[in-house]
């Protein structure tokens, strides 16, 4: 038989497969599990990753997740008086963010959903700019840090072809620069981040998408979301690398989320890393989560909380101090109460402002009804 | 000077905005080595290469959302949504995120993105294959809704479209991409957006039209004309922003105004002509304004699409109807 039947016999083969052959397994699926150290701080693994021992990159990681939930209770209490609009919170979830912050470097542009703020406070946002969005002033959009970053994402996993397309920009263009995508366990539902998935395998696109799954999509829990084992093995089926990792557990992030940005940027590909951990807020402030989830269930949680973890870890290790904890606390303090101030003293927006940034330049058949603003505040 | 096809126009257009700017990219289902199911991007591939000329997935929001990621990295998408009945999955990224990312944003990111989409009935196509919804996008704010009429309009307004720094959906009337040839020059010169052009001079009645009813529109101001009734006749071409101008000033020398469109009559865009026409031109009108439109039906199958779009006779009838009430 020369070589030109071989193959003719092979294309054959498959034909004839359907009637001839039995059933038989033709491809093979896995998804890894990690974590590094457990909720005691304790490691649970024999070879740490490097950064298990770098005092200043866990310091740094540290202090991201402290000042995010800080943060976070500011703007809550900003919000139950009256000072803030609904305000999205990131209870638990700090850790992800601090991880994919820590790793992206200045060229790199995140897609948050709505609760990367570690992620967006360590890529330069402000924490001000975060207020004036929930504050109701788009200003807070227009990041002066990281100018090309995506704003605050809200149609849930509608970030996700936006990202391919930045992806496939940065691909087009020969740069080594990554594009990172969060989403929360709800979007893994959704068309768009199947779209999305699917062109980032089909392309080799330098994307990382990263799931934060706190187990609640407003009142629906992950059991009722998906009957799929884990959100990462829907990566699979766009043929590209799925895992699961801790999203409590900051060491383990960062080294996985290192080794996937990595892959990403040598031009490897795509990877899809899903974050276990909990939502131990309210959806929003908005929400009220005691409707629907019981308390026994949220305390349970709060034990492999990401931040109490670190800093057992850390404690353990020597590397912080009650002394270090406290001057952490008063520094935050400072900085969230100046940006607090900065917030609350922003300028207030010019209501014709709302025409001024829709087009480049403003289209004549909207100049009347631009004035006609104007000339409503003018009579106040 | 060739004489082109609204179809070859498009497509002269694209090579030439490729050929002037390395930041334009095509992408679409079967863009590539297909030339697209209409033929609007052959060749372009072959010229540009795999990487500008993109073959994307069965997506139509990952379309239209990577234009937006595209555009925001200084890229200038042109999208090619193959037909307008499948642009519905595709509608949350443009109206949530293109029209609006430059204003949330304050001018942070911006969204210079065409997306082109074959509109409108009468090619005896499947279901979902003759849709005129442009009023679905003529609503949205930060859009601009831009359709040619014409081979010479398609290659100008498509340059205009892609070089605006604004997202643009560019409707392309299918019914007439090979009805007439026309001289177009391929130099690379752009035609005004956001303008009404005037096809037609006349002084006894205005005919605002757009896309492939501005044939049965001109063909009824030639029969109109015969018996001595003078009708200018608009391209309004830009349907998001209006030039109303445009139209106030023929309906301040005609006095009587009607509005052709393919699309349903409730809440299309001759609805908000006829509004304004009422708030602003309500002087000069001698009787009120008459809409000869598709009617408020779903778009029927080809055995009846005959009877659902505006024909000659329909125009004719109003505008005599619009006469005879002065």
């Amino acid at each position: 038989m020369n070589k030109q039947s071989k193959v003719l016999v092979g294309k054959q083969h498959n034909v004839v497969s359907r009637t001839q052959e039995a059933p038989h397994s033709v491809a093979h699926f896995d998804i890894q599990y990690h974590q590094v150290i457990d909720y005691e701080g304790k490691p649970v693994v024999d070879l740490l990753p490097k950064i298990a021992k770098d005092r200043d990159l866990l310091i740094k990681l540290y202090q991201a997740m402290f000042k995010t939930r800080l943060f976070d209770k500011k703007a809550i209490s900003l919000q139950r008086r009256g000072q803030l609009g609904t305000y999205a919170s990131a209870l638990g979830q700090e850790a992800i963010g601090a991880a994919i912050g820590s790793l992206m470097k200045d060229e790199d542009v995140l897609f948050p959903a709505y609760r990367e703020y570690a992620a967006q406070f360590l890529q330069g946002v402000k924490m001000s700019e975060i207020l004036l969005y929930w504050g109701g002033n788009e200003q807070g959009m227009n990041f002066q840090g990281p100018r090309r970053d995506f704003p605050i994402c809200v149609p849930i996993a509608s970030q996700a072809p936006q990202a391919i397309g930045v992806a496939y920009a940065i691909q087009l263009r020969g740069e080594k620069r990554v594009a990172v995508c969060v989403l929360g366990d709800g979007a893994t539902s959704k068309g768009d981040f199947y779209e999305a998935l699917n062109a980032a395998g089909a392309w080799t696109l330098p994307v990382v998408f990263i799931i934060n799954n706190n187990r609640w999509a407003i009142s629906l829990p992950l059991s009722k979301q998906t009957h799929a084992q884990t959100l990462a093995q829907k990566a699979i089926a766009a043929g590209i690398t799925g895992e699961q990792v801790d999203g409590n557990d900051v060491i383990a992030l960062y080294a996985r989320i290192e080794q996937a940005m990595g892959k990403a940027r040598s031009g490897a590909g795509p990877t899809v890393i899903e974050a276990l951990t909990y939502r131990l807020c309210d959806h929003t402030t908005a929400d009220d989560a005691s409707r629907y989830r019981s308390e026994q269930e949220l305390q349970a949680y709060w034990r492999y909380e990401p931040i109490k973890r670190l800093h057992l870890y850390m404690t353990q290790k020597a590397y912080w101090s009650e002394q270090d904890e406290q001057k952490l606390q008063a520094r935050c303090q400072d900085e969230i109460d100046s940006a607090v101030q900065e917030y609350l003293h922003a300028p207030a927006q010019a209501p014709e402002s709302m025409f001024d940034y829709l087009y480049a330049t403003l289209p004549q058949s909207l100049v009347q009804q631009r004035a006609s603003v104007m000339r409503k505040e003018s009579k106040k | 000077m060739t004489e082109v096809t609204l179809l070859d126009a498009v497509n002269m257009g694209l090579h030439s905005e490729m050929s002037a700017d390395p930041n334009v990219v095509v992408i679409g289902e079967d863009v590539g080595l297909n030339g697209g199911v209409f033929r609007a991007t052959e060749g372009l591939q072959k010229k540009f290469g795999v990487q500008r000329v993109i073959d994307t997935p069965l997506s139509e929001s990952l379309i239209a959302g990577m234009s937006i990621g595209m555009a925001a990295e200084g890229l200038k998408p042109v999208a090619e949504i193959q037909f307008m009945g499948f642009i519905y999955s595709a509608i949350d990224q443009i109206i949530s995120h293109a029209s609006r990312l430059r204003n949330r944003t304050r001018g942070r990111l911006s969204c210079p993105l065409v997306l082109r989409a074959p509109f409108g009935g009468g090619i005896h196509a499947p279901e979902h294959h003759s849709e005129s919804t442009e009023a679905l996008f003529a609503h949205i704010p930060g859009l601009r809704v831009v359709i040619p009429s014409s081979p010479g309009r398609a290659y100008g307004l498509l340059l205009a479209s892609i070089r605006d720094p604004d997202p643009v959906i560019f409707l392309e009337p299918k019914r007439i991409y090979r009805l007439v040839k026309q001289a177009v020059e391929d130099k690379g010169e752009a035609l005004p957006l956001d303008v009404c052009f005037i096809l037609r001079e006349g002084g006894d009645v205005t005919l605002v039209s757009w896309g492939a009813m501005i044939h049965e529109t001109l063909a009824a101001a030639e029969q109109l004309s015969l018996s001595g009734i003078n009708a200018e006749v608009i391209d309004v071409a830009t349907i998001k922003p209006l030039d109303m101008n445009t139209i106030l000033e023929s309906v301040a020398k005609t006095g009587h105004c009607v509005i052709i469109h393919e699309a349903a009559r409730t809440c299309g865009v001759g609805a908000e002509i006829a509004a304004q026409l009422a708030e602003q031109g309500l002087m000069s009108l001698f009787a009120p304004v008459e809409r000869v439109t598709g009617y408020d039906t779903v778009m029927p199958l080809f055995n009846l699409e005959q009877d659902y779009m505006p024909s000659i006779e329909r125009i004719i009838a109003a505008v005599n109807s619009t006469l005879e009430e002065a």
